[in-house]
This record gives C-alpha cells, sequence and structure tokens, in this order.
C-alpha cells in the first residue's frame, strides 16, 4: 500500500516538476530577449500570448502541431535562441536521402542528454575509465556526437566508424541488396579492427541490425563480443523488437548479463528528442520493452489516432506524441511516425511510457526503417 | 485456434512475436503463426551441413521411398500441426480459407503434391537423365556408358521463399529430400498448411525432422534467407524476377505469361481448339503461371475471342466449398478493384475490344474479399499494352498477329503450346529461347508432365557437373 502511496506521491511531483519547466521553457523561448526568430514569428500568428497563456503543461494544446517540415531548409540561425548567439553552435541532420534534410541547430543539448543518460548506465557493465566503440551512423548526426560526449563524461575515449545512412537508404531503395550487404561487412570490419586492436574498448553503442552482424563477423572470426571484451551496450531503434532482443540475449549474447557478462538497455529517440531510457528488459517479462522519455525536458505520451489531444488509456494503443521542453529547442506536440502501447509510471520514471513501439500502421509500407 | 510455431531444424520455437491467419470470408483468426526474426535463419544456416550429413546416411532410393509414404500421409492422415492437429478436409478448408481458393481447387493441388512424391522415382530418373543417384550422394562414380562423371553439391539445403496465393507451387522442392538435400522454408503469411503439412508428413514417414526448417516471417527473413542459402528459389513479381536475374543462387519464379499460338495451318479448325484454350485460361482460377494470357493467331482472332468470351463471361463469384466454383479471391482489402482499373485502362486503348463487356461486371465485391469474374480482351495487333499482361485471374487476350511476327511479338513465355504442324515453324518455335516449356500440339498450357524440368532443371541448380579424373586400378574398383 505503502509503495503504491509512494508512487502515486512521486506521479504527483514530477507532473508539477513538468508543469513548472513547461512554463520556463516557454516564456524562454517566447521573450524577446531569448526566443529564437522562428518562434518569436510564430508567436506574431498566434491568436493567444505564450507568454500569459501557458502556465502549465496542458496549455500546451493551444499550440499547432509541430510540422517537421519546419526544419527543413535555411536560414538555420532562425532556429538560435537569441542569447546563444555568441556560444558555439552545432548544427545536426535527420533524413536528407533525397531532397531537404531536417536540420537542428544546438549548443549543448546532447550534452545534457546524454549525461542524464549517463546516470542511468549500471556503472557495472558500463564500466567508468573504460573506453567506448560507436556502431551507428556518422557525419552530421547528432548521434555520433552524443556518443562521443557520453564516452568522455564516463572518463573514457570513444572510437567510431564510417557509416552514411543515406547512402544506405538509396541501396535498399535501388534494391541493390548485394551491396547493402558488402556495405554492411565494411562497417563491421571497421569495428571488428577496433575491438580487436587491444583499446580497452568495453562499451558500446550499436542498432540492432549491426549488433547481429556484429556477433555474427566476430563469431566467424572465431571471437565473441564477450572476448573482445564488450560488457555493456546501448541500442535503438524502432525494429527493437521483444523477439530480436530475446534472440540478440539468449543466443548471440549467450544469456542474460549475469550468465553472459553482457548488458543491453534499448533505448528509444531521434535528433528532435534526445533520448528515452528503458524499463529494464527480462526473460520473466517475455523482453517487454518500454521506453520512458527525459521528463522533463522531453515528454512521450501515446494519443488517440483520431484525437491527437486525447491520451488513451493504459495498455492501449496509441500514437506516438513528443514533447520537447530545452532551454535551447521547444517542440510542443510532434506527431512521431511510431505508434505503441501507453505504460504506467514506476519508481524509477513516474511518468507514462510507452512500450510495443513500431512505425505507424497507416505509413509503415512507405518508411524505409533500421537502415543501419 | 492453432499456434504454428517456428522450426529450427526441426525443434519448435516459441517466437515472442505472432501474426495472424485469418478466414477471408468470415474474418475468424484460424492459426496464430510464430514470426521468426532474419538473424535466428542466419544463425541456423550455420548448422546447414548437418541436414545433408544425416540426409546422406540414407540412401536416394531409402527417401524416394519414404517420400512416397509421406504421401499416403499427407493425403489421408490426420497429422500434428502445431499445437494441433489437422485432417486432410481441416487443410483443403483451411488452406482455401486463408488463401481464397476454392477448395476443389485445393483438393487438386493437393492431389499434384501427392503425385509428384509418389512418382519421385520417374521424376528424378527424368530430372538427372537416368544417372545412378548414388553418384549424386558420392559426388562421383561410373555412368552406365563407362565414364567417370562427378555431380558436385553446390548446397547443403535449398531456400525457398514460398507465395502466398499459389499452392500449386509446392511441388518444385518436393524433390530436394529425396537428393538428400534439406530444406529451409519460408512460408507464405497467408499459406503455411502446405509447407507444415509436408514436413509433419516426412516426419510421420521417418525422414527425420531435423533436415527441415520452417521460419514464417516478415520480408528480413526473406532476404535472410535469399543471402545465407548457397541455393534458394523465389516466388514473387516481376520485379522479383528483374532483381534476381543473372543470379546463380536464386531461381525465380514469378508471372509466366504463358501462352497459345495457333499457326497458320490450323487456325482454320479453331473451334476444335477452343476446349483447350478455356482450359488453359479459367483452371485453378487462373492463378498459376501456367495459365495462358495470350492466344496469338493470323486471323479469326475476333471469332476466337467471343468464343472464349460467351464460356467465360457469364462465370460467377460462388462460395468456396462449392464444387462449381471457379473464381479464386482476392483476400487483401482493394486488390481486386485495383486490378480491375488496371485492365479498363488497357481496354480503352485503341485497338482493344472487351469481349466480356456484354456479361456484366467483372469486379464482385464482397464484406471482406472480391473476386474478379474472366476477362477476355481482344488486340488487334501485339503493339497493345494489354497484349503482354497477365493477371491473376482468368485473363486472356486473343491477339491478332501474322505467323512469322509472332516468337518475336509475343516475349517471354513460360509455357508455350504450339498448334501446328508446320515444322519449320516448329524448328523455330524449338529454337526461341524465350519459350521455356514448348507444347507441339493441343496441349492445354496447364497439362505439365512432371517428368520435364520446369523452369530450370533442379539437378542443374543444386549441383554442378565438373571434371573427376582418376587412375585407371580407381576406375576398375569402381566398376568391379
Amino acid at each position: 500500500m505503502s509503495t503504491q502511496i509512494d508512487l502515486e506521491s512521486a506521479v504527483k511531483q514530477a507532473r508539477e516538476r513538468l508543469d513548472e519547466h513547461t512554463y520556463n521553457v516557454v516564456q524562454r523561448h517566447f521573450h524577446e530577449s531569448t526566443g529564437c526568430p522562428f518562434w518569436l514569428g510564430k508567436k506574431a500568428e498566434m491568436n493567444f500570448d505564450p507568454l500569459t497563456e501557458v502556465k502549465c503543461y496542458d496549455d500546451l494544446k493551444k499550440f499547432p502541431l509541430f510540422e517537421d517540415d519546419w526544419l527543413r531548409g535555411g536560414p538555420v540561425e532562425r532556429w538560435r535562441m537569441k542569447d546563444h548567439a555568441e556560444r558555439p553552435t552545432y548544427v545536426f541532420e535527420t533524413g536528407g536521402t533525397t531532397g531537404l534534410p531536417k536540420s537542428r541547430v544546438v549548443v549543448e543539448d546532447h550534452w545534457k542528454d546524454y549525461e542524464i543518460f549517463s546516470d542511468t548506465l549500471p556503472d557495472e557493465y558500463f564500466p567508468r575509465g573504460s573506453n567506448w566503440l560507436m556502431l551507428g551512423p556518422s557525419g552530421p548526426r547528432r548521434l555520433r556526437l552524443a556518443v562521443e560526449h557520453l564516452a568522455q563524461y564516463r572518463a573514457g575515449i570513444c572510437f567510431c566508424i564510417d557509416l552514411d545512412p543515406r547512402w544506405v537508404v538509396k541501396l535498399i531503395k535501388k534494391g541493390w541488396m548485394e551491396h547493402l550487404e558488402e556495405y554492411k561487412k565494411h562497417c563491421i570490419d571497421q569495428a571488428v579492427s577496433i575491438l580487436t586492436a587491444g583499446h580497452n574498448v568495453k562499451c558500446m553503442f550499436g542498432t540492432p541490425k549491426l549488433i547481429e552482424s556484429l556477433c555474427e563477423g566476430l563469431e566467424e572470426r572465431g571471437t565473441s563480443l564477450a572476448e573482445v571484451g564488450i560488457t555493456g551496450i546501448f541500442s535503438g531503434g524502432t525494429e527493437f523488437t521483444p523477439q530480436w532482443t530475446r534472440y540478440c540475449v539468449e543466443e548471440l549474447f549467450g544469456g542474460p548479463p549475469e550468465e553472459s557478462g553482457i548488458f543491453m538497455t534499448p533505448t528509444y529517440g531521434n535528433t528532435l528528442m534526445g533520448l528515452a531510457c528503458s524499463k529494464p528488459v527480462t526473460a520473466e517479462e517475455k523482453y517487454k520493452i518500454s521506453y520512458y522519455a527525459p521528463q522533463p525536458r522531453a515528454c512521450t505520451e501515446v494519443v488517440s489516432f483520431d484525437d491527437h489531444h486525447s491520451v488513451v488509456g493504459f495498455g492501449e494503443t496509441g500514437r506516438v506524441k513528443l514533447t520537447t521542453l530545452t532551454p535551447e529547442f521547444f517542440v510542443p506536440g510532434f506527431l512521431e511516425r511510431d505508434e505503441g502501447e501507453r505504460e504506467m509510471p514506476f519508481e524509477k520514471f513516474p511518468w507514462d511510457g510507452v512500450s510495443g513501439v513500431r512505425p505507424f500502421h497507416e505509413i509503415a509500407s512507405s518508411t524505409t526503417v533500421g537502415v543501419y | 485456434m492453432l499456434e504454428i510455431p517456428v522450426i529450427r531444424w526441426g525443434k519448435p520455437y516459441e517466437s515472442l512475436e505472432t501474426t495472424e491467419v485469418v478466414h477471408f470470408n468470415t474474418g475468424e483468426t484460424i492459426a496464430q503463426v510464430g514470426s521468426a526474426n532474419g538473424g535466428l535463419l542466419t544463425r541456423d544456416m550455420r548448422k546447414a551441413n548437418k541436414a545433408r550429413e544425416i540426409l546422406r546416411q540414407f540412401s536416394c532410393e531409402d527417401l524416394i521411398s519414404k517420400v512416397a509414404k509421406a504421401a499416403d500421409l499427407f493425403e489421408q492422415e490426420t497429422l500434428p500441426l502445431g499445437s494441433g492437429t489437422q485432417t486432410p478436409d481441416e487443410f483443403v478448408v483451411h488452406q482455401s480459407a486463408s488463401t481464397g481458393l476454392p477448395e476443389h481447387m485445393c483438393r487438386s493441388n493437393m492431389q499434384k503434391n501427392c503425385f509428384v512424391m509418389r512418382n519421385m522415382n520417374e521424376i528424378l530418373q527424368c530430372l538427372t537423365r537416368g544417372l545412378d543417384l548414388d553418384i549424386l550422394t558420392r559426388g562421383y562414380g561410373m555412368e552406365s556408358r563407362g565414364v567417370v562423371v562427378s555431380y558436385q553439391a553446390q548446397t547443403p539445403v535449398l531456400g525457398a521463399v514460398l507465395p502466398s496465393n499459389s499452392p500449386g507451387v509446392h511441388t518444385l522442392w518436393l524433390p530436394v529430400i529425396p537428393l538428400q538435400m534439406g530444406l529451409v522454408l519460408k512460408p507464405g503469411s497467408s499459406e503455411p498448411w502446405t509447407a507444415y503439412r509436408v514436413a509433419s508428413a516426412f516426419e510421420k514417414a521417418g525422414i527425420p525432422p531435423e533436415v527441415i526448417s520452417l521460419y514464417p516471417g516478415g520480408h528480413d527473413v526473406g532476404a535472410a534467407l535469399m543471402t545465407s542459402c548457397p541455393r534458394s528459389m523465389i516466388f514473387g513479381s516481376q520485379k522479383t524476377i528483374d532483381q534476381y536475374a543473372g543470379n546463380p543462387k536464386v531461381q525465380v519464379h514469378g508471372p509466366g505469361f504463358s501462352k497459345i499460338f495457333l499457326g497458320d495451318d490450323c487456325v482454320d479448325d479453331w473451334e476444335q481448339y477452343l476446349d483447350i484454350m478455356v482450359e488453359s485460361v479459367y483452371i485453378n482460377g487462373g492463378r498459376s503461371c501456367i495459365n495462358c494470357s495470350g492466344i496469338f493467331a493470323s486471323r479469326h482472332t475476333k471469332e476466337i475471342a467471343a468464343a472464349i468470351a460467351e464460356r467465360l463471361g457469364p462465370i460467377d463469384a460462388l462460395p468456396p466449398g462449392d464444387p462449381n466454383s471457379g473464381l479464386a479471391a482476392f483476400t487483401t482489402e482493394g486488390v481486386g478493384k485495383a486490378i480491375v482499373s488496371m485492365v479498363e485502362q488497357d481496354l480503352k486503348a485503341d485497338g482493344v475490344t472487351d469481349c466480356t463487356a456484354q456479361y456484366g461486371d467483372r469486379l464482385v465485391e464482397a464484406e471482406r474479399c472480391s473476386y474478379i469474374r474472366p476477362i477476355v480482351a481482344h488486340a488487334a495487333s501485339p503493339e497493345c499494352e494489354i497484349a503482354s499482361k497477365e493477371f491473376m485471374f482468368p485473363f486472356v487476350t486473343v491477339v491478332e498477329c501474322p505467323q512469322d511476327k509472332m516468337l518475336k511479338a509475343a516475349g517471354s513465355t513460360l509455357v508455350g503450346t504450339a498448334i501446328t504442324s508446320d515444322s519449320a515453324w516448329i524448328d523455330q518455335l524449338t529454337d526461341a529461347t524465350t519459350i521455356d516449356r514448348l507444347n507441339i500440339g493441343p496441349i492445354p498450357t496447364n497439362r505439365l508432365n512432371w517428368l520435364q524440368p520446369h523452369e530450370g532443371n533442379l539437378i542443374d541448380f543444386l549441383f554442378r557437373s565438373r571434371a573427376y579424373q582418376m587412375p585407371p586400378e580407381k576406375v576398375a574398383e569402381l566398376t568391379a
């Protein structure tokens, strides 16, 4: 009973913190002295004043849905906060296989997000001071720098590979599956070279497809992830299904962490949001994967397919709606290309989660997912 | 409701993901089928050699007799299927319910599979041109004409990405087990039935279950199968055919564009061949690659098209259990309508006549499925787009074309029936590399002789004939 009361109290506190955070962030983004040109321009078109009429998270419903097309094209400076004008600024891109990519300017959001994430990693499997392998996209991707920062934040050094996801998408669209296979091998060869070169790499980021290929590549060379010293993996992607996780843990790693010595934590995220952590994934729960956003900096809600203002009941299916509330970036409700089931808050993350994340059924067939 | 697991070298594997096989008419879930992931298959393929090792412990003759026994079991017995069992009648009902094919056609496809299993010895004799099958087991041996030959297996297993909508194609992979190679199958999402029932019958007939794997699942499973099996077959659209064209590891089976050619010496007697033409177009709901989609003649084409339309035009959709049901349902929402729209576009072209227009609407929409009634078109020349089309319902274009232009105009043809006695033209037809199976004389395109190779000889695909030399004393040992 007391646990239930504790959780209810934690949920209430988290909500209060979210409301307060929302108010502060909206003040910052819509104040003339701090706001970016884009939102200050939008403010003029709105029939309400965000500075006076947004007092809590629910008030964000007054904004129209965020359109990611707003992020395409220049000038990219329109997204720069006025008080960040003199600070070193990054631009990260997403998409861009054909046409204009979406761009997000960042000063330190990616550092903060990954520092928060770092606190969720168990030191036993992600030892501080050990080095990392970034087995993911290179180029103008937030992920590449963020993982490097994560390694550095944990006193390690990050090794990276060259991987161009835009070329991978083109190979898939052209049906050049042999080239795709060769490109994958090219990426894995780079990773194996790093892992077998005596660099004390114990932790890594990898997508499901690349983790699978890496394990196979290592086995073909007569070794394994455990043998080359990997103990902690963080991974992400919508193809991160319970079945794949089970296969990965049982057959690629050789068992759960206590047997294989390898711990893997799934994450869900993108350039707009940052990354959501997963509740520990276990065989007892049939490898169910539930994600929890880094609230209050970002929130995920599972909303009705017909009404994006209406959150579905716990366990019910809906579309994933994302809200980003950082001092640098404001996304007041964006309908992700994913759907899933709404999950209950729990002690570690006393707010809504989402499980069973998969491509939104209405656009699933036209989307190329899990390309690297 | 049946629960059907993934099978990994004979062992059931309970996947955390499943898909439902649904009755096309009632929406009832018939089975829940486990979904594999591509990695699972790739990983299992590392043990593929074991399948051939196990099967080589049996002689080909022994395996042939076991497969014949499996034919009886497949046809007559209640066999284990996932969490339950399945009788032969249930098999027919299940297959019809998930594919939309009328029950009597499912039964007929069942017979076709049994025929191949029972006549495996004769089929392999023909495919190998009378080779002593021990030579395939050993990899080399002495042929009856006193020459040392070698046939080297190119793979320990055959992989196959099976279709959902054509239960007739399974005969193509059935000879693999008697050739001492394992099977790695990805059953079609709506037609898991045949692959699982054959596997079950094989096991009960004494074939070790460890030589067969069944991986239902998504596209990643198909891709993994094609990548990791040294030899595989896939069934798909023209796009699939184009994708794998020239890939020696893959045998592709897609649209057939099968045709009937009426020679100038026979075309005036076309009425004699009307039954053959109608059967070729209509049998099996027009769904097979061996159904005729083009009839080429230099004259009387309008009369021929009208006569076929008179026979096929009135045919209507009937319930799947009706023995007279001749049309298969399209079980995916919107597909029937989309296909009819495509045909209607082609029918509007200059020089094209819709000969079934007078027999009422072609599209029949039911609550959860649709049917397309037969369409017969007439094309004044082979240049008309419709002359090169094939659809998965009884559809044919009767094309007016001079005999000397037919071969070039007809293009790729899986089964070509040439009704002619003109020996010079028969020579040209024989030499035409665009025709795969050639019938000379009034043989319906659908009547396949199983003693003939289909879309490439399976033996040539799975084995490589190569030089193998040895000293005379060793040769003497072989002949002793």
